[in-house]
């Protein structure tokens, strides 16, 4: 489906594992267009080029634009491992917000990993600033008592009611989860197949 | 619990038989049942990694899983450095292609020690597999004391039909012209730096760990390249695996000074390393080990983020000169093994064992990765006392590696 949907233009897919290799191993100066993974080789901590390729991607070309873009980042903390400055990184999603969510009226998803006891601060800024800003989290973790063979982690789905600025608090809910060889199903606590 | 059943139906025979023959058969083969259900089971992690790849290469449709290991070091290195040997010899013996990297012993000389492998082991496995089920039977028709153990399911002797890899004498060097047979590349590094000195155009200001871990990938990419491993060349008459090995990455000997400083002057280094190696790894058939000497590394943070970048993260805590060395839970082994992360391939799970805790030993010939259990209880004359120490500290082990401590506390269900 995914093949099908990017042959259609439907699916922009940014490799970065690839891009990486096109930009440090590949020839020089394809087609004089900069890589969006740029900050990599000139050490530079900005990522202008990479939310310039989002801008180019996502704007709608002509008549068969899809409505509602959504802009999916799968794993926003590797930036900060190639170098970039948390700061950088939080300004990227904020010039993506303004993009994709104000004027193509579309969504962002975005993954980032956390760990309570994480003593890395830097992920924990940009985890706590997304977390502030966002609509919905979706927190998924391992059960605090320890592993168990029939029940595999719980998430937590938080809806932040409270951003709308009504009295409300925002709404929590928790289902747990095993996951199987191709599919993962959600239960609520308590419920899983082995304690019924 | 099965495996301590296990034991106890040993150790009742014991006590039964006074002949020493018997007595020595027993040790035996305990030695070849620990040899054939605990160590495969173990090494599993890398070895059956491999051997999905090998298998996928038929299937060329599909996504390869391409592999990198993760070793932290144990405090002295000696264990860790082992099963990087392991790893090298175990490509030695499938014929695949090596790549040695190092920035301290020169890799000529790691390949020089690679323990020799024991090449008649299928003959000697389908022998130890006979005589276990001999054994096993005999010893159901006399359970009379252990009775409740008589009709449980002998799960644990069904993995012996799979082999995993080989098994390797550590006593002895692999001979000389198994390796020289092969394929291998290495990369010593003060050796990289005197030989090719720096191209001018580069920027200076680069820090000298950059500057190794440039030199290491670009030598890296050029023997996936030249030799075919990124799958571009279909003519090329046979696929081979290339197995990377790198040692104490990430060390003061590769110029980085993560280990040596809480603030590094380039703290990305490793991490941007490790992304642009993932890369070259997904694209190529090949399956690389890292050492690291983790506890060096000053900022926790990375470590965080290099458990986030690769496929697979083992810890090795060797038990010398830390206080576990003398706790009576711990007498049989010379150290723990964490399991950090595990690869997920082509499936959303991956393979979790039903235990945590794992312990490993060296023999005189042998590598071991096993349970960690509560060691038989032989005497009569135990005082309680010491059983609830054992059991105290068992009770703190798990609290070490897992997030156990806090059972009494919670409960999710």
């Amino acid at each position: 489906i995914l093949t099908a949907a990017k042959e259609r233009g439907q699916l922009i897919f940014l490799e970065g594992l690839k891009s990486c290799l096109d930009l440090l191993f590949g020839e020089e100066e394809q087609s004089g267009q900069p890589s969006p993974l740029q900050f990599l080789s000139e050490g530079a901590s900005d990522l202008k080029a990479l939310f310039d390729f989002v801008r180019t991607s996502l704007t709608p070309a002509g008549s068969d634009s899809w409505k509602g873009p959504v802009l999916l980042v799968d794993d926003l903390s590797v930036l900060l491992s190639l170098g970039a400055a948390p700061v950088a990184v939080l300004d990227f999603i904020h010039y993506c917000r303004v993009v994709v969510c104000s004027q193509l009226k579309g969504n962002i998803v975005v993954l980032v990993h956390s760990n309570e006891d994480s003593e890395d601060e830097e992920n924990e800024l940009v985890v706590n600033s997304l977390c502030h800003h966002s609509d919905l989290i979706l927190w998924v973790e391992g059960l605090a008592t320890g592993f168990c063979k029939d029940v595999h982690g719980q998430i937590k789905i938080i809806r932040r009611v409270s951003l709308e600025l009504t009295a409300e608090k925002d709404l929590v809910q928790v289902y747990q989860y095993k996951i199987q060889d191709k599919n993962v199903t959600f239960f609520a606590r308590g419920l899983s197949a082995a304690v019924l | 619990m099965s495996e301590i059943c296990c034991f106890k139906g040993h150790d009742l025979k014991f006590y039964w038989t006074i002949n020493w023959v018997v007595i020595l058969l027993g040790i035996f083969l305990l030695a070849l049942t620990l040899l054939l259900f605990i160590f495969p089971k173990n090494k599993e992690n890398q070895r059956c990694v491999v051997k999905i790849q090998v298998g996928d290469l038929s299937n060329k449709k599909e996504k390869i899983p391409t592999v990198l290991v993760f070793t932290e070091e144990d405090k002295y290195g000696l264990y860790s450095n082992l099963l990087f040997k392991y790893f090298l010899a175990e490509g030695v013996v499938c014929g695949h292609e090596l790549f040695v990297a190092s920035a301290k012993e020169h890799p000529d000389n790691i390949l020089k020690e690679l323990p020799a492998p024991l090449l008649d082991d299928t003959y000697r496995n389908e022998l130890g597999e006979e005589a276990t089920a001999v054994k096993s039977e005999d010893f159901q028709d006399s359970m009379k004391i252990a009775w409740r153990y008589q009709n449980l399911p002998k799960t644990e002797a069904s993995p012996t039909s799979t082999k995993f890899g080989h098994y390797y004498d550590v006593s002895k060097t692999m001979p000389p012209e198994l390796f020289q047979s092969r394929n291998w590349h290495s990369f010593y590094l003060p050796e990289e730096l005197s030989l090719h000195p720096l191209p001018l155009h580069l920027p200076c200001k680069l820090t000298p760990a950059r500057r190794a871990y440039t030199r290491l990938l670009q030598s890296i990419q050029r023997i996936i390249y030249q030799e075919g491993f990124d799958g571009s060349d279909p003519q090329k008459k046979q696929k081979n695996i290339l197995r990377i090995g790198i040692q104490s990455l990430g060390s003061m000997l590769w110029g980085d000074d993560i280990c040596s400083s809480d603030t590094p002057e380039d703290i990305h280094s490793l991490t941007k390393f490790l992304y642009v190696l993932r890369a070259l790894l997904r694209k190529s058939l090949s399956a690389c080990i890292i050492t690291v000497p983790a506890h060096l590394i000053q900022n926790k943070a990375i470590m965080e983020r290099v458990t986030n970048l690769s496929d697979m993260v083992v810890g090795l805590e060797s038990f010398i000169g830390s206080e576990r060395e003398t706790n009576p839970l711990y007498k049989d082994y010379h150290g723990l093994v964490h399991v950090h992360q595990i690869p997920r391939l082509n499936s959303l799970i991956c393979d979790v064992s039903d235990t945590k805790d794992l312990a490993f030993r060296l023999k005189r010939k042998l590598f071991t990765i096993e349970r960690l259990h509560l060691p038989p209880d032989l005497s009569d004359t135990v005082s309680r006392t010491s059983k609830q120490d054992l059991a105290e500290s068992a009770k703190l082990l798990s609290s070490g590696c897992g997030a156990m401590a806090i059972g009494k506390k919670h409960l999710d269900f």
